[in-house]
C-alpha cells in the first residue's frame, strides 16, 4: 500500500472493522505475526462473533464518519458459535441493500470470512476494502445529514 | 550482461523457482532423452541455482531435450525443469545474435492442446 | 467517578520500534477519566505486573487499559494481575497495539496515530465495563474418545485407571484401528498384535471402559464439562448381546464374494463375518450391501445355523445419548488414493501395492498366511523395488505438502524383514531424503544398509511400466548421475497418509478447527499440543498430525492426563460474558431463544409490581449462564433491545465506534 502522507492532502477513509474473536480476530493477529502489512486506516473491534454486531453499530460508525465498514467473520460452517456466521450473512445482506438504497454506496459495506489461519486473506482483504473504499472517495451522503441534524 | 544478469535473466525467462526443488530426481527419472543430454534435467535446476551458468551455456543438452514437458508434468514441486533448459537454450541463441524467431513467425493460430514451448523450442532448434 | 489507568508495553522493541510509546502514554494522561499512565519495557513480565498492581492500589483505579499484545495472547495475565491488586479481572480491557499495529505498519507516524485510536477506544470501552463474576458449572464425570485405534484405546485405558468412566465410540465393527492391521512394528520389530491385542483385551475387560463399536458419534451439544452426545449404533445384524463369536455363520455365508477390507481388499470375505481373529468384540457383522438374506428376503442360512439366535435380520439403526464431561478425538488415518500417480501404474499392474498392502501380505494371519506372494500369479517376488514419497512433500497439487513423516521407518523395515525371511530377494529402495529422526530410529535405518544389504538410490522414479509381464522402474540415480531401470517383481509404494475423512464430519459437531489438509488444529503447536482450541477436545494420534506408534502413544497418554486434570473437578468456573435481558423491557416474544444455538434461553413467568399495590404476572426470558456461550446473536434478535451481553455490551461496542470514528 503507498504511504498516505497528510501534507498531499489525499483522502485517507476511515474504516471501522469488526471481528469474531475465534476466527477473523485471529486471522488479524496471524497478518501481523506473519508482518503482512494493511493500511493503518484499518480499526478492528473485537467481538466474540460476527453475529453480535448489530446493524446499528454499522449505521453509527457511518453516522460518525466512518467511510466504510467491514465485518469478518468465521467461514460458513466453522462457526465458534455453530450458526452465528449465518445470522450475520442474513442481517448484513439485508442491511447492506437498505444502505445502498439510502445512498452509502454497497462498495462501502462488505462482510468477509477470514479464518484464524488466513492471515495472508485477511491483509488482502483491508488492503483490498481501503483501495475501494479510498477510490469511491468521502463518504459525505451520511455526514452531511448528521451536519443539518445537529443545527 | 555479465554473469549474474545472465543468472537472473535465465531464471526470469524460465519463469521456475529453482528454490522449490527438493533434488528428488523425478525430472532425470522420467526423462526419455536422459542418455543424449550432457547435463541432465535435475542438473540444469541446481547448477542455475548455484550461478554457474558457463556449464549450462556450453551444454549440449539444450539441444537434445525433447521439449516433451515430462519432466514438468512429473516434478512434485512445481518446478519446471524444461522451461529452464528452454530458457538456457534462448539465451545461447539470443548471444549467437541469431534469435530467429519473429512474431510473425508463429502460426496465427496456435493449437491450445500444443505446449506453446514445444513449438518454440522446436523453431529454436530447427530453424538456422 | 471512573479512574482509568493505562499501561503501554514496549515489548521489548516489537513495539515501541514502531510505535512511540513513551509519546503515547503521555497524550492518555490528558484523556478524560486517566487518572494515570505509563509505559514499560516488558507489561507481562513479574516487574511489569507489579507496576500495574502497585499503580491500581496508589491510585485508587476503577480500570485499567494495557496497551500490548493481542488479548488472546495477555489478556487471561493481566486479568490476574489486576485480580492480585483487587482490581475485578474483567475491569481490564486491552488495546492490541502489537498485531494490530506495530508489526504492521512501518510509518512511525502512522503506527503512533493508530496506537492512540486504539488506546482511546479502549479506554472508551473501559470506562463502561461493569464488575463480573465468572459462575460454576458441574462437571459430568466420564469421557468419550472417539476412534478406537491405538490412540483411543490408549487414552481409554489411561483414563479409565484413573476412575473415570469412559466409552470408545468406533465406526468399525472392531477397535484395533490400522495398528491392527500392521505386521511388525519399528524399531524393535515386534509384531503389531503381539502388542496391540492385550490392550484391546484390557479395554473389553475394564470395568469404567464402554466399547460402543460399529457406531458413529451424530450429535454434539453442550461445552466442557457438559457434553450432551448422540451416538448411532448402526445396525450390525447380529445381537452383540448373545454372539460368542463362534464364526459357524461365516461357515455357512454363502456371499463370500465381499472385498476383505481388513486385508486391504487382498482377498474375499463372508457377507456376515468378523473383521479379523482377535476383533473386540467379537462379534459378527452383516454386510447390507453383500447379505443375499437383506437384499433379496431369501437366504438366512447364518440365522439357521447360529446356535444362540443372535442374527437379527430386522435390526434398525438406534440411537443413544450421554453426558460427557471430555471428548478426546482419535480418528486415525488412512492412506492417500493413488488416482494422481498414474505415473507408478498402480491402478493397472496388481503387483503394484501400497506398504499397508504389504502390511497383510506379510501377516502370518493376512491373505497369504504370512509368505510374500506377489499378488498377480502368486509368485515369489524375486526383485523388490521401494518407492518413497508416493504423495507426500507434494506441492505440485496432486499429492501432500507434508512429509508423512512414518514411511522411512516402515519402508526401512519391510526391506529389512524381505531380507531376513527371504535372503535371496533383490530390494531396492529410492527414497528422496531419509528422515530417521528419533531413538534408535537412524540406527535401525542404517541396519537395513549395514547389515541387510539393502540397495538405497537417491533419486526418485519417473515411470512404472510393464513389459512382458515384468515391471519397468525406470528412476534416477541422483549419486551417480545415472538414469536406471530395475526390472522387478513387486513394486511397493509408500504412499502418503491423510486423517481418516470422516474427522470433517467430527470436527464440525464439535466446532473443533481444522487445517487445509483436513488435520485438526491443536490448541498451541508447542505448548498445548494435546488441546483444541474448543475447551474440552482433546486430540491423539494421526487426525493432528503424522505421527508413528510410539509418539500416538505419548500423545494419548497426554490427552488422557489433561482429561483427568478436567474431570477430577467438580465445579468449572464459566465465562461471566454471557447475556442477559432486561426484564422491564422484555416481552416474551421467543425471537431470541430461536437463534440460540445452545438452548441457553428459556422463559419463566414473573410477578412485576405496577405501583399502587398492583402486580402483573409477565413472561420473560431467562439465560442459563452455565449454557450460555456469550455469542451475542440474541442481542440482535431481540426486536425490544432487552437482551444485552456482558463484557460486549450494546453501548460499550458502540463507545468503540465513536471513539474510533472521531476525528
Amino acid at each position: 500500500m503507498q504511504e498516505v502522507t497528510t501534507e498531499k492532502k489525499e483522502f485517507v477513509p476511515n474504516i471501522v472493522a469488526f471481528c469474531c474473536n475465534w476466527c477473523s480476530y485471529a486471522g488479524a493477529d496471524l497478518a501481523g505475526s506473519s508482518r503482512l502489512t494493511y493500511p493503518a486506516n484499518v480499526k478492528i473491534i473485537r467481538v466474540p462473533c460476527s453475529c453480535r454486531v448489530n446493524p446499528t453499530f454499522v449505521l453509527k460508525a457511518f453516522q460518525q464518519g466512518a467511510d466504510g465498514v467491514i465485518l469478518c467473520g468465521c467461514h460458513p460452517g466453522d462457526c465458534h458459535y455453530v450458526t452465528g456466521n449465518y445470522y450475520t450473512r442474513r442481517r448484513m445482506s439485508l442491511l447492506f441493500s437498505f444502505l445502498n438504497y439510502m445512498g452509502i454506496e454497497k462498495e462501502r459495506t462488505r462482510v468477509e470470512w477470514v479464518s484464524a489461519a488466513e492471515g495472508a486473506k485477511f491483509s488482502a482483504v483491508m488492503n483490498d476494502f481501503v483501495k475501494t473504499v479510498t477510490e469511491l472517495g468521502e463518504n459525505k451522503k451520511l455526514t452531511d445529514l448528521r451536519v443539518k441534524e445537529g443545527e | 550482461m555479465t554473469r549474474e544478469e545472465y543468472v537472473e535473466s535465465i531464471k526470469a525467462i524460465s519463469g521456475t523457482d529453482v528454490r522449490k526443488c527438493m533434488k528428488c530426481g523425478k525430472c532425470s527419472g522420467r526423462c526419455p532423452a536422459f542418455k543424449d543430454m550432457d547435463i541432465k534435467p535435475h542438473q540444469f535446476v541446481t547448477l542455475l541455482g548455484q550461478g554457474k551458468i558457463d556449464v549450462l551455456l556450453e551444454s549440449k543438452a539444450i539441444w537434445n531435450c525433447l521439449s516433451c514437458m515430462a519432466c514438468v508434468e512429473r516434478c512434485p514441486r512445481g518446478v519446471a525443469p524444461a522451461a529452464v533448459v528452454e530458457a538456457v537454450r534462448d539465451t545461447v541463441v539470443r548471444m549467437q545474435g541469431k534469435n530467429g524467431i519473429k512474431a510473425e513467425d508463429i502460426p496465427p493460430i496456435v493449437d491450445e492442446l500444443i505446449p506453446q514451448q514445444l513449438l518454440v523450442s522446436a523453431y529454436r532448434k530447427y530453424n538456422k | 467517578m471512573q479512574r482509568i489507568g493505562v499501561f503501554i508495553c514496549w515489548c521489548g522493541s516489537n513495539i515501541a520500534a514502531t510505535v512511540d510509546v513513551e509519546k503515547v502514554a503521555e497524550i492518555m494522561k490528558s484523556e478524560p477519566g486517566v487518572v494515570y499512565s505509563a509505559n514499560y519495557q516488558y507489561m507481562c513480565s513479574e516487574n511489569g505486573q507489579q507496576l500495574i498492581k502497585q499503580a491500581i492500589k496508589e491510585h485508587n483505579l476503577t480500570g485499567i487499559v494495557v496497551g500490548s499484545c493481542s488479548p488472546r495472547m495477555h489478556e487471561a495475565t493481566f486479568r490476574k494481575t489486576a485480580e492480585e491488586a483487587g482490581l475485578n479481572p474483567y475491569m481490564v480491557e486491552i488495546a492490541n497495539i502489537r498485531e494490530h499495529c506495530s508489526w504492521i505498519h512501518k510509518d512511525m507516524d502512522e503506527a503512533t496515530e493508530k496506537a492512540v485510536i486504539l488506546v482511546r477506544t479502549a479506554i472508551a470501552k473501559v470506562k463502561l465495563n461493569a464488575p463480573l463474576t465468572a459462575g460454576e458449572s458441574p462437571v459430568v464425570k466420564r469421557a468419550l474418545v472417539i476412534g478406537g485405534g491405538i490412540a483411543g484405546i490408549q487414552a481409554a485405558l489411561d483414563i479409565a485407571d484413573a476412575g473415570f468412566e469412559v466409552d470408545i465410540v468406533e465406526k468399525n465393527a472392531t477397535i484395533g484401528g490400522r495398528m491392527a492391521q500392521i505386521d511388525k512394528t519399528f524399531p524393535t520389530l515386534d509384531c503389531s498384535a503381539c502388542i496391540l491385542t492385550p490392550k484391546m483385551v484390557d479395554c473389553a475387560q475394564h470395568e469404567k471402559i464402554d466399547i460402543l463399536s460399529y457406531s458413529e458419534v451424530e450429535e454434539v451439544k453442550g461445552f466442557v464439562g457438559n457434553f450432551n452426545v448422540k451416538i448411532r449404533r448402526k445396525a450390525r445384524y447380529v445381537d452383540e448381546t448373545k454372539c460368542t463369536g463362534c464364526k459357524i455363520c461365516m461357515e455357512k455365508c454363502p456371499s463370500k464374494k465381499g472385498l476383505n477390507t481388513f486385508n486391504m481388499g487382498l482377498n474375499t470375505r463372508p457377507a456376515i463375518h468378523i473383521p479379523f481373529a482377535q476383533a473386540i468384540p467379537n462379534v459378527a457383522v452383516i454386510d447390507p450391501e453383500q447379505c443375499i438374506k437383506l437384499k433379496t428376503g431369501k437366504c438366512g442360512i447364518c440365522q439357521k445355523f447360529c446356535g444362540v439366535g443372535a442374527i437379527d435380520y430386522e435390526q434398525k439403526d438406534t440411537f443413544v445419548e450421554r453426558q460427557y464431561g471430555a471428548i478426546v478425538v482419535a480418528t486415525g488415518f488412512k492412506p492417500i488414493d493413488l488416482d494422481n500417480f498414474n505415473e507408478y501404474g498402480y491402478a493397472d499392474n496388481k503387483d503394484v501395492i501400497t506398504s499397508l498392502e504389504l502390511e497383510r501380505l506379510m501377516n502370518a494371519a493376512g491373505p497369504t498366511n504370512g509368505v510374500l506372494l506377489r499378488p498377480s500369479d502368486g509368485e515369489h517376488p524375486k526383485v523388490i523395488t521401494f518407492i518413497q514419497c508416493v504423495g507426500s512433500r507434494d506441492t505440485s497439487g496432486c499429492g501432500k505438502p507434508y512429509c508423512s513423516k512414518i514411511c522411512c521407518m516402515y519402508t526401512a523395515k519391510h526391506a529389512m524383514l524381505i531380507r531376513e525371511k527371504y535372503p535371496d530377494t533383490e530390494v531396492h529402495v529410492f527414497y528422496i531424503d531419509v528422515r530417521t529422526p528419533g531413538k534408535n530410529y537412524d540406527e535401525f535405518f542404517r541396519r537395513a544398509v549395514e547389515q541387510y544389504g539393502v540397495d538405497y538410490i537417491k533419486g526418485m522414479v519417473g515411470k512404472v511400466y510393464n513389459e512382458n509381464g515384468k515391471l519397468m522402474v525406470q528412476g534416477s540415480n541422483l549419486i551417480d548421475n545415472e538414469q536406471v531401470t530395475i526390472v522387478s517383481d513387486l513394486v511397493v509404494l509408500a504412499a502418503a497418509i491423510e486423517p481418516e475423512p470422516s474427522v470433517r464430519k467430527v470436527a464440525t459437531l464439535l466446532t473443533a478447527s481444522i487445517d487445509t489438509n483436513n488435520f485438526l488444529t491443536e490448541s498451541h503447536a508447542k505448548l498445548r499440543p494435546v488441546e483444541s482450541p474448543t475447551a474440552g477436545v482433546y486430540l491423539a494420534g494421526v487426525c493432528q498430525g503424522p505421527k508413528d506408534i510410539p509418539e500416538t502413544v505419548s500423545q494419548a497418554s497426554a490427552c488422557a492426563a489433561k482429561v483427568i486434570g478436567l474431570l477430577v473437578k467438580d465445579k468449572l468456573k464459566t465465562n461471566p460474558c454471557v447475556a442477559t435481558p432486561d426484564e422491564m423491557m422484555c416481552n416474551g416474544c421467543s425471537q431470541c431463544a430461536n437463534v440460540c444455538a445452545y438452548g441457553a434461553i428459556t422463559y419463566v413467568d414473573k410477578e412485576f409490581r405496577l405501583g399502587g399495590g398492583k402486580t402483573e404476572i409477565r413472561r420473560v426470558a431467562s439465560v442459563n449462564p452455565a449454557v450460555c456461550q456469550g455469542c451475542g446473536a440474541c442481542t440482535v434478535t431481540c426486536p425490544s433491545g432487552a437482551m444485552d451481553l456482558k463484557g460486549f455490551s450494546s453501548k460499550q461496542i458502540m463507545s468503540e465506534v465513536e471513539a474510533i470514528c472521531k476525528k
